[in-house]
């Protein structure tokens, strides 16, 4: 990366990252569905014709032939909005790509609610919900630009199949150069003692600053990142729910079976945190900047602070 | 081999097809007898693909896309020896078996999970479009139903099949115009399928399906036209036993006990009679 205080978008690393891989990896593919643009990979496949295969306005198709694609050796990337690739393709994903175990890594580009006035068509808010039920598929949602790069480092060499989730917004900082990113491994960013937040992708530069405030406040709060969403890391999740009276889960997801249910499934299991999940309601959801969106719902860090308050003191 | 050697292979292949079927009760038998010359058409002589190669570079890939039909496959693979007759006769539909319903990577010969229709078509474009990319010499293969054709998936293959111009790549439609609830026309219209492909930037060729020569001929007929080949094989569905023939409820019915004689008579009755020719 440039200036280590830059803020960049994912695209813009993954697009870099990529760049780099190919050349090391003879078989590296990116495959596009009528997306290079919206994924920031123009200057890539203007630089790797020969490394790039563009289906059209065909999303199931894609995955399919990634598939076939990586059965014969290739490495592709598949890069469409997350809201099509996760659903309109779900059943290309379980069958063509997770039961075969073929090497297709899926990024779900646009995700979440960063379409912002395209509306709920083009919304993800369901995507970790689907792929995360899906057998010997990874799912990350990565947060900032070091652990999108440590994240597709791993992806280049990795030969499972894995959907990222990414969003548009250029990514606040969390981490450093030196970030390390091991699949199957949550990490805490922040220690507390009254309540610890799990996050991942953008939100949990919201969960960060809401622990702020609700330090300054006076409650102990610890951050804990799950961009590792599949593999889940069930022995810090085990030791989350003995060690902390309330565990709350913040993420750009409905809260129907996202990361406060994979959480809760382990938390559960202990008897003792309470748990609260924090997301879209299970509605349509309300159309505006991805800020204002957040403010509505209660996830912007005002707002998860305000939320983790009421919950200790019910 | 030769043509005649060829018809008694798929007499015989049929016959370990219906005896398969009905010692476990279960499978598609109009569809497998539907395309038993397809198969042996591909595979005795056509498919460049042993046992010991198939997984190799250049070895020609087969996708079975219509995956119900999936017991004669199982006995064209255990006849060429990728997989144990006798493992086969034990195992098939019984409890945790490599040998279900609809092909799976856990069958030697088998390279993808196929049998939700519409998806086999994109694979061989995956496929055939690699191959092309490193310059391999490797063709492949790829075997639908006509009332697959319905399935969205299989036209969004056709259509990038047709701009990459994949002449590495055959598709075959076992055409017999019946599915399960009836007449292809009268379920969800496909036909005419040669049209429809020749637009979507194919090469067409129409055979009769179940004549092995035919549809050996088709398969090894040089593309010279730089488009992506298309076998329609017009067939009879439950084809060379009387009782099952033309008939939708034979897509997965089981023989009575006396169907089950009388379609072992009529099948020793074809063997003889190409043992006389």
């Amino acid at each position: 990366m440039s200036k280590t205080d830059e803020k960049l978008t994912a695209n813009a690393v993954i697009a870099q990252t990529l760049d780099e891989a190919t050349k090391t990896d003879p078989n590296l593919l990116v495959v596009t569905c009528d997306s290079r643009g919206s994924a920031g990979l123009v200057p890539f496949t203007n630089a790797h014709p020969d490394r790039t295969v563009e289906m059209g306005i065909a999303e199931q198709n894609t995955v399919t032939v990634a598939s076939g694609l990586a059965h014969e050796g290739k490495h592709p990337f598949v890069f469409s909005p997350a809201s099509f690739l996760a659903m309109r393709s779900i059943e290309q994903v379980k069958v063509d790509v997770a039961f075969n175990k073929n090497n297709v890594k899926l990024i779900g580009i646009s995700g979440g609610n960063s379409y912002t006035w395209l509306g709920n068509t083009h919304h993800s808010l369901n995507d970790v919900a689907i792929t995360r039920a899906i057998p010997d598929l990874e799912v990350y949602q990565p947060c900032d630009k070091y652990q999108v790069k440590a994240l597709f480092k791993y992806l280049v060499k990795s030969d499972k199949p894995a959907y990222v989730r990414i969003g548009k917004r250029k990514l606040d900082n969390v981490y450093h150069e030196d970030f390390n990113f091991v699949p199957g491994k949550a990490k805490m960013i922040k220690d507390g003692k009254n309540v610890c937040l799990v996050s991942t992708g953008e939100m949990l530069y919201f969960a960060l600053q809401a622990a702020e405030k609700l330090e300054n406040e006076g409650t102990s709060t610890a951050v804990v990142d799950l961009a590792s969403i599949k593999p889940l890391d069930t022995e810090m999740l085990g030791k989350l729910a003995q060690k902390f009276d309330y565990i709350v889960t913040v993420e750009e997801h409905d809260v129907i079976n996202g990361i406060g249910a994979a959480v809760a499934s382990e938390v559960a299991k202990y008897g003792h945190a309470k748990l609260d999940i924090l997301g879209f309601p299970d509605k349509p959801a309300i159309q505006g900047t991805q800020d204002d969106v957040f403010a509505y719902y209660g996830l912007d860090s005002g707002g998860i602070a305000k939320s983790v308050k009421t919950f200790i003191n019910k | 081999m030769n043509t005649l050697a060829l018809k008694k292979k798929a007499v015989q292949l049929r016959k370990r097809t219906w005896q398969l079927i009905y010692n476990h009760k279960n499978g598609h038998t109009g569809s497998d007898l539907s395309c038993a010359d397809i198969l042996v058409a591909l595979y005795y002589d056509v498919l460049k693909q042993t046992p010991d190669t198939f997984e190799t570079p250049d070895a020609d890939t087969y996708i079975q896309s219509k995956g119900h039909a999936v017991e004669i496959w199982y006995e064209v693979l255990a006849d060429k020896g990728y997989i144990d007759q006798k493992d086969l006769d034990k195992r098939y539909s019984t409890f945790n078996s490599p040998y279900i319903g609809h092909p799976t990577t856990d069958v030697k010969g088998m390279e993808f999970h196929t049998g939700s229709l519409g998806h086999g078509l994109g694979l061989g474009v995956g496929v055939a479009l690699a191959a092309k990319m490193d310059g391999r010499s490797k063709h492949t293969y790829v075997l639908m139903g006509d009332g697959e054709q319905a399935e969205g998936s299989v036209w969004e293959a056709a259509m990038a099949a047709g701009n990459y111009s994949l002449d590495n790549l055959t598709a075959i439609v076992d055409h017999n115009n019946l599915q399960i609830t009836g007449t292809t026309d009268t379920v969800m219209r496909s036909n005419p399928i040669n049209s429809k492909y020749e637009s979507f930037g194919w090469d067409v060729i129409e055979v009769n399906g179940n004549d092995i020569a035919s549809v050996s001929n088709a398969l090894k007929k040089p593309n010279e036209t730089g488009k992506p080949r298309l076998i329609v094989a017009n067939t009879i569905k439950g084809r060379g036993i009387t009782v099952a023939e033309n008939r939708a409820d034979w897509h997965h019915k089981i023989p009575t006990q006396a169907e089950y004689e009388e379609g072992i008579c009529e099948l020793d009755a074809q063997m003889e009679a190409l043992d006389h020719e």
